[in-house]
């Protein structure tokens, strides 16, 4: 749906993206990680044609970006670093601007679509009310309406649940997930690990402007090949387990070993008792914050 | 996209208060002509306000003529300014940028809702104009003759045709500005620095006019022909300014046009 190969952007001297080959597949929920400042943003702007690439190909929905703009675009929705309206306007007057622009935007089923989608987001009762009476919440609801508006093939979001209470980031990842059960491929920009892990299949880490790692999730969390042990009697467990325990945090003890059977036998064997037992698993953050340091190491020594 | 643009336009509470401004001051000065009967003397002060006295119809023409230096440019420079930088600045541009809408075609369609304003502000304060006049001036019965700026008679169906022709000048003399604030509008994010940018430009015009040593200058300046739709009242009719000033215009409107499309085709939009 997404395929980038060798996408670079300089602002004069200064390369905000280099050398990046993206590649998000259909029925995809891609989350595209990265902190601020790493890229994230122009590159969305460059895969929606906002800001022009210094090199490489950019191809969406099989077309090359930006030269198929107008084929493209009108199956794509998206959110760019917030939402932005017609503050005077009111909610519905701004869906109805933002969809008579372009092609696609019938005008017989324009306000039925508009009442359906201010209800799927969950902003039927203030449709009417001037969008600068509105909280940041309800505007990031607005910007979702919008991108959703056509019933797009591939939504594009930047940040989407910035600025909504746990409620409201609860309900838009369900919204997210039944229009991705229905066949809606995902590209979701954020910094924040918890939302992609929860919510995406796939996963790629921009770092100061490079992709750093792209996988699905399940692989990036696989199991280590090292068992992680909880136990009340520390001492004894390191004397019978000699040798093979990695570390050893309060209570928690990493084996070597991936057979946590093989373990449980072995200790409650010696009469030593287990609270917790189970295959080590690598969560995003750790998988994260060593690929980006093990860079920023690389980068600093001459 | 067209009905959009204008739509957007027309449905800003803001575009409507600098039209009522815009006519304010007409009204204004007809209150006080009318209250003290102190009208400069012929060929001092704003064009044709010394013959409104007799004659409350030619105020229609003499509210262009109180408006046309300051008031409409910068009106004008407001709402050109505004047209791309205040999307931007709004953060609404990125968005109708990606429905898709062609970056020639917005800015098409920004052009003519800037021109459509600038049109509706012209005839808005020569209608206001006329009928404020023929309330509060000069008495004259509609049929009656008219002296011309050459000391003629002219008809009130001539003045009818010849007020219509100062209004489709002064529009026209408006879009230098208008296409000076569009351009500026595509080049920077802020709406206000587009429209100042605008007004410096034109505040500069204004300012060579007054200087001899800028004489070899002058033909090339925009604001040097405005005032030439004085010469439509003329017996005959005197068309050499105006036919300078529409050509001079439509120079500036090429240019900036052209800078303006160029820039704003090939720009990254950050905002």
């Amino acid at each position: 749906m997404i395929r980038t190969e060798g996408l670079t952007k300089r602002f004069r001297s200064v390369s905000a993206v280099s050398g990046l080959d993206l590649d998000v597949r259909a029925h995809d929920i891609y989350g595209f990680l990265g902190a601020n400042g790493s890229g994230k943003t122009t590159t969305v702007r460059m895969l929606l044609g906002l800001v022009l690439a210094t090199s490489g190909s950019i191809e969406v929905l099989g077309h090359q970006m930006p030269k198929a703009a107008s084929t493209v675009l009108p199956r794509v929705g998206a959110l760019v670093e917030g939402p932005a309206f017609y503050g005077h306007l009111s909610g519905q007057a701004n869906l109805a601007i933002f969809d008579a622009c372009g092609p696609a935007g019938s005008r017989r089923t324009r306000s039925a679509r508009i009442h359906e989608m201010l209800d799927t987001v969950g902003l039927s009762e203030v449709g009417r009310r001037p969008v600068k009476a509105y909280s940041l919440g309800m505007r990031q609801r607005l910007g979702l309406a919008a991108a959703l508006m056509r019933a797009p093939e591939l939504l594009i979001l930047d940040e989407p649940t910035n600025g909504l209470d746990p409620q409201g980031i609860h309900e838009i990842r369900r919204l997210l997930l039944e229009l991705n059960r229905l066949g809606t491929t995902i590209f979701l920009s954020s910094h924040l690990l918890a939302e992609v892990e929860q919510l995406c299949t796939r996963v790629g880490v921009i770092d100061r402007g490079r992709l750093v790692v792209q996988d699905s999730l399940a692989n990036l969390q696989a199991p280590t090949g090292r068992t992680m042990l909880s136990t009340p009697e520390v001492a004894t467990a390191m004397a019978i387990l000699n040798g093979r325990v990695v570390s050893s945090d309060g209570p928690r003890l990493i084996v070597q070993g991936a057979d946590p059977a093989e373990l449980n036998a072995l200790l409650v064997g010696h009469g030593v008792r287990v609270d917790e037992l189970g295959p080590e698993r690598r969560s995003l953050e750790q998988v994260v914050l060593e690929l980006t340091a093990a860079r920023s190491d690389n980068t600093e020594r001459p | 996209m067209i009905g959009v643009e204008l739509s957007k336009l027309f449905r800003r509470p803001r575009t409507w208060l600098t039209l009522v401004l815009l006519d304010a001051l007409p009204t204004v000065v007809a209150i006080l002509l009318a209250t003290t009967h102190l009208g400069p003397r012929p060929g001092q002060g704003p064009a044709f306000l010394s013959a409104v006295l007799t004659n409350g119809s030619l105020f229609a023409v003499a509210a262009l003529a109180i408006v046309l230096p300051l008031f409409l440019p910068i009106a004008v420079a407001v709402v050109a300014g505004e047209s791309v930088a205040g999307e931007a600045q709004s953060g609404t541009l990125r968005y109708l940028l990606i429905r898709p809408i062609g970056r020639t075609k917005l800015l098409v369609a920004k052009l003519i809702s800037v021109f459509a304003f600038v049109m509706a502000a012209v005839v808005l304060v020569a209608g206001t104009g006329f009928v404020v006049g023929r309330l509060l001036l000069g008495h004259q019965p509609l049929s009656a003759a008219v002296s011309s700026v050459s000391g003629s008679q002219l008809t009130p169906a001539q003045i009818a045709f010849r007020t219509l022709l100062a209004v489709g000048y002064v529009g026209v003399s408006m879009l230098g500005v208008a296409a000076m604030a569009l351009f500026l509008s595509t080049l920077t994010d802020s709406a206000q620095s587009a429209t100042l940018g605008a007004l410096a430009f034109l505040i500069g015009s204004s300012l060579l006019l007054t200087l001899d040593a800028a004489t070899s200058l002058q033909p090339y300046l925009p604001t040097r022909y405005w005032l030439s739709f004085v010469d439509l009242f003329r017996d005959p009719m005197l068309l050499r300014n105006v036919e300078r000033g529409i050509g001079l215009q439509a120079v500036y409107v090429a240019i900036l046009l052209g800078a303006a499309w160029a820039n704003f085709v090939t720009k990254d939009i950050k905002s």
